[in-house]
């Protein structure tokens, strides 16, 4: 693991978060209330930011601050999620996904918008608190302070701005009301008393530099936070040399002892070149839970006699207010004098609550000494258990998982394909040695194919995945395309968690991103003809995944014009796809809108257009080893469907040979077999035949002499008919020579291996360890529709 | 004796860089993804110190704070918070549910390591 790979992984991450974030804010847009669905949104951007920081991306971090700012609004109620306000993030959660993909790739980004999306998120973290009028004033200050871009913040704690919030947040925090009445009368503790601002101001200046006093007493909340004392002095000691005296006066009886109290104090003289803000430094963690007082030079003893009169009470009232700042306590002196009776009964009103508690009035300090952290111990108690009852109703029960490297499942996916075709190689190679006669042997061999299969189904599960990051792109492209025609659009998605084969997720963006395109460009209309036609102004795209034997169907439903056949028509004639007085049915018109270089567009467009049309589309979805159909309805819309394989690793298919050579069909294209007769055959123009089936006629198709692998045409007698059914190309019957069986299997790719052939789709290794190849029908049926198939092809690659 | 130290991240990209960071630097490194398990590991791990993050779903950083310095065992661990920088406000709840200190982001592996090695002897 180095850090370029952490860095791969952010970027993966970022997508996971990217996609919780849209789907946060889509459910947000739908309604959705839950608190934890604004924190999950919050935590992605927040993560988002968290990791770019690291690897220094600025741009990425500065815009998911900006954001994250304005979702903290939105988190603490201070803005309320409207509509406009989710528009306005939901575009910028688009932005950040270009930001984190410009970071990724190297791109860039259109920085007008994002500055401009800056300002929006800005303006909605200000404008909202300032307009609302309900918001406490320090609510709209936090916005200010928080919308301030984080990059160029000064780190060290001890800048100003950050002292003030501290002390700002030190004040707001609830004293811990505490008597310290038994401290009375204890003994005076000198070395321990607090210093003033005052007083270190009024210090004279010394002018031996370097060396200074520190007087250091922790309280009990210092242990109890996992500080060490020895460990502060260790590093202090680091920093020059250095003497250390213990005050140990405070220290009671043994048999009084508190083991967790702080009794101790030290003072240190510390000659050192660092300034004391080094020093102060040190004490980072530490100095919310002690005392602590710094002074340049030796004059510890001009501020203990000036301060002794006071000491005892100040002794106590240091360890019972743990979060008290130092001007505090002198105030508090100076409001009640100096006489120790009035300023402890003052004390003592203040806190009420804690002198009722006090179990024994008489007891010692020392036993008092863990009471300060109890009301904290007692708020985090109740806040845990207000999350913890709040948790099962927000917390699914998620899944255990484990990432994985792709590649190695990849891996494992060619081995079990390995597998297969040895268990079909032995199967067959003891059939062929008669050794089958064995009944042992044929019951392993069961066993072994039965398990084969299971390893390989449950392999090729891992490799499932829900269909939903694809569909979540879905939604930007609608909104996008949306915003530049003009159109409103109402994307509705359904069963997005259908699974498929990471390899089909893949490959399915693209077509699928273009028939969405698609879809809002040409299919639906803007609101005003809508409305003129009785419809809603906002038009519905509906995308959904279901599972339909053994494929995933995917359908893409407009509620718009629907394919407008006049116009479709007009095209293929100006472009000679079909002649002036042809007749064709209104599925055929529709289908023309496959056909290569075909454009429905008047103009090609900016959205849908760049160059690529549904023939492409079409091939895509085909190479996959899918189809796809239009359904149109003038004036309600039209609908896309396609279906796919679930996995492009292993395949059903139906061994046949044709001209000596053995094929597999997949056996998803093929609707039924049939042994031609002689009179089923009849012949049709010059070369041209067809077969009766039923009550129609069928193209016959020769499928050795397409592919070349025999001159002449064979006799379909002889042979055996399989009825196929190509998508928008209707059913054709493949002549083969002979049926070897049915059998699954294992996919190879002749691009990878080999190179693209027309008419094959892929290859194979059979059980006799001989390659076959997969014949593509839906480019076999084109091809045989007179078309080249070359041709074809080409056009495909060139466009 | 190695040093163990319990991250507590639901930042992939974070708990990598951690366990990065702290096994070069020598650690022994256990990690919990937030507060719930978090508090789960700690049983089983018995940290010389504690990394946490505070965003997290679940239980956050704060209550996985509180939770530890409840627990009887390991209520003294140190623990160090890994906050945005400039969030006074987070830090100052942080200190207040019982964080030894805190590590600013972004991400940097010389003041981690400095941080840890100032609170754990």
């Amino acid at each position: 693991m180095d850090m370029n790979e952490i860095k791969e992984i952010f970027f993966q991450e970022c997508e996971e978060q990217l996609a919780e974030l849209e789907s946060g804010l889509l459910a947000l847009n739908d309604g959705e209330t839950d608190p934890e669905t604004v924190n999950a949104v919050f935590r992605a951007v927040h993560s988002i930011k968290g990791g770019a920081g690291a690897f220094g991306l600025d741009d990425l971090v500065s815009f998911a601050h900006v954001f994250e700012t304005t979702l903290d609004g939105v988190r603490s109620s201070q803005l309320e999620a409207t509509p406009e306000v989710l528009k306005v993030m939901l575009r910028s959660a688009d932005v950040l996904a270009d930001l984190t993909a410009a970071a990724r790739e190297g791109g860039s980004v259109d920085a007008d918008r994002t500055s401009a999306l800056s300002l929006e998120l800005e303006a909605l973290a200000r404008g909202e608190s300032l307009t609302s009028g309900t918001a406490a004033p320090d609510d709209a200050q936090h916005a200010d302070e928080t919308v301030q871009p984080q990059t160029d913040t000064p780190l060290p704690a001890t800048s100003s701005a950050e002292t003030e919030a501290d002390l700002a947040a030190n004040d707001a925090f609830e004293p811990i009301p505490f008597s310290f009445e038994d401290f009375a009368d204890e003994e005076t503790a000198p070395g321990v008393e607090a210093p003033s601002e005052a007083e270190a101001a009024a210090q004279p200046v010394t002018s031996d530099a370097g060396l200074f006093t520190i007087r250091f007493k922790p309280q009990s909340d210092l242990y109890a936070k996992g500080n060490e004392t020895v460990l502060l002095f260790r590093e202090l000691a680091t920093l020059g040399t250095m003497t250390v005296e213990c005050d140990a006066s405070d220290l009671p009886p043994i048999d009084q002892l508190d083991p967790e109290a702080a009794y101790l104090a030290w003072t240190i003289t510390l000659q050192t070149s660092a300034s004391e803000t080094d020093i102060r430094a040190v004490f980072e963690f530490a100095e919310w839970d002690c005392r602590l007082e710094i002074t340049k030079g030796e004059t510890a003893t001009a501020s203990d006699t000036e301060i002794e009169p006071t000491a005892e009470t100040q002794a106590s009232a240091e360890t019972d207010q743990p979060m008290a700042p130092v001007p505090f306590d002198l105030t508090l002196l100076d409001g009640d004098g100096t006489d120790e009776d009035a300023a402890a009964s003052a004390a003592v009103e203040g806190a009420p609550q804690a002198a009722n508690d006090a179990p024994d009035p008489g007891a010692v300090a020392t036993a008092e000494q863990p009471a300060p952290s109890l009301p904290i111990a007692e708020k985090a108690i109740q806040a845990n258990a207000e999350r913890q009852t709040a948790k099962p109703t927000t917390v699914a029960a998620a899944p255990q998982t484990i990432r994985v490297d792709l590649d190695r499942v990849d891996r494992l996916i060619n081995l079990v394909g390995e597998l297969v075709i040895n268990q079909a190689m032995l199967a067959q190679s003891v059939v062929e040695n008669e050794t089958g006669g064995s009944a042992a042997i044929n019951l392993g061999l069961d066993e072994l194919q039965q398990l084969t299969r299971e390893i390989q189904d449950s392999v090729m599960a891992i490799r499932a995945q829900p269909v939903k990051p694809v569909f979540q792109r879905m939604s930007r492209i609608v909104r996008e395309i949306a915003d530049m025609t003009g159109k409103t659009v109402r994307l509705v998605t359904e069963g997005e968690n259908t699974e498929v084969d990471k390899t089909v997720i893949d490959k399915l963006a693209e077509p699928l991103t273009h028939m969405i395109r698609n879809a809002v460009d040409h299919g639906l209309e803007t609101p005003e003809p809508r409305i003129a036609n009785g419809k809603n102004g906002e038009g519905v795209l509906r995308l959904s995944a279901k599972h339909r034997s053994g494929r995933i169907v995917i359908e893409i439903a407009d509620d718009g014009a629907g394919i407008n056949r006049e116009r479709v028509r007009r095209k293929a004639i100006e472009n000679g796809l079909i002649s002036e007085d042809s007749t064709l049915a209104d599925e055929e018109i529709d289908n023309l809108i496959f056909h290569p270089g075909f454009s429905t567009a008047e103009k090609v467009s900016d959205i849908s257009g760049r160059g690529v049309g549904m023939d492409v589309v079409k091939r895509s979805i085909q190479l996959l080893g899918g189809r796809i159909s239009i359904q149109s309805t003038p004036g309600q819309g039209s609908v896309f469907t396609m279906s796919l394989p679930l996995t492009l690793a292993v395949l059903d298919g139906m061994v046949v040979s044709v001209a000596d050579q053995t094929l597999v069909v997949p056996l998803t294209a093929i609707i039924e077999t049939l042994q031609p007769e002689k009179s089923d055959v009849h012949s049709f123009g010059s070369s041209q035949r067809l077969i009766a089936i039923r009550d129609s006629f069928c193209p016959l198709v020769d499928v050795g002499q397409l592919l070349n692998f025999r001159a002449e045409t064979a006799d379909p007698v002889k042979g055996v008919a399989l009825l196929v059914e190509s998508e928008g190309g209707g059913q054709r019957a493949l002549m083969v020579d002979a049926i070897q069986g049915q059998r699954q299997v294992v996919i190879k790719s002749l691009e990878a291996n080999y190179s693209s052939v027309p008419g094959i789709a892929a290859a194979t290794i059979l059980g006799d360890g001989r390659v076959a190849l997969i014949l593509d029908v839906d480019s076999v049926v084109a091809a045989s529709r007179g078309q080249s198939m070359r041709q074809e092809t080409a056009l495909a690659a060139a466009s | 004796m190695k040093k163990k130290v319990l991250t507590v991240d639901d930042s992939r990209t974070i708990r990598n860089m951690l366990l990065l960071t702290l096994n070069d630097a020598g650690f022994e490194t256990v990690q919990a993804e937030d507060g719930v398990e978090g508090l789960e590991v700690l049983e089983e791990s018995n940290p010389d110190v504690i990394v946490t993050d505070i965003n997290m779903p679940r239980l956050d950083g704060f209550g996985f704070i509180e939770g530890v310095r409840q627990h009887d065992r390991y209520r003294a661990v140190p623990i160090l918070v890994l906050t945005t920088e400039s969030d006074a406000e987070k830090k100052n709840r942080a200190r207040q549910a019982g964080a030894t200190g805190w590590i600013v982001k972004p991400f940097d592996p010389t003041k981690l390591i400095a941080a840890i090695e100032r609170v754990t002897a």
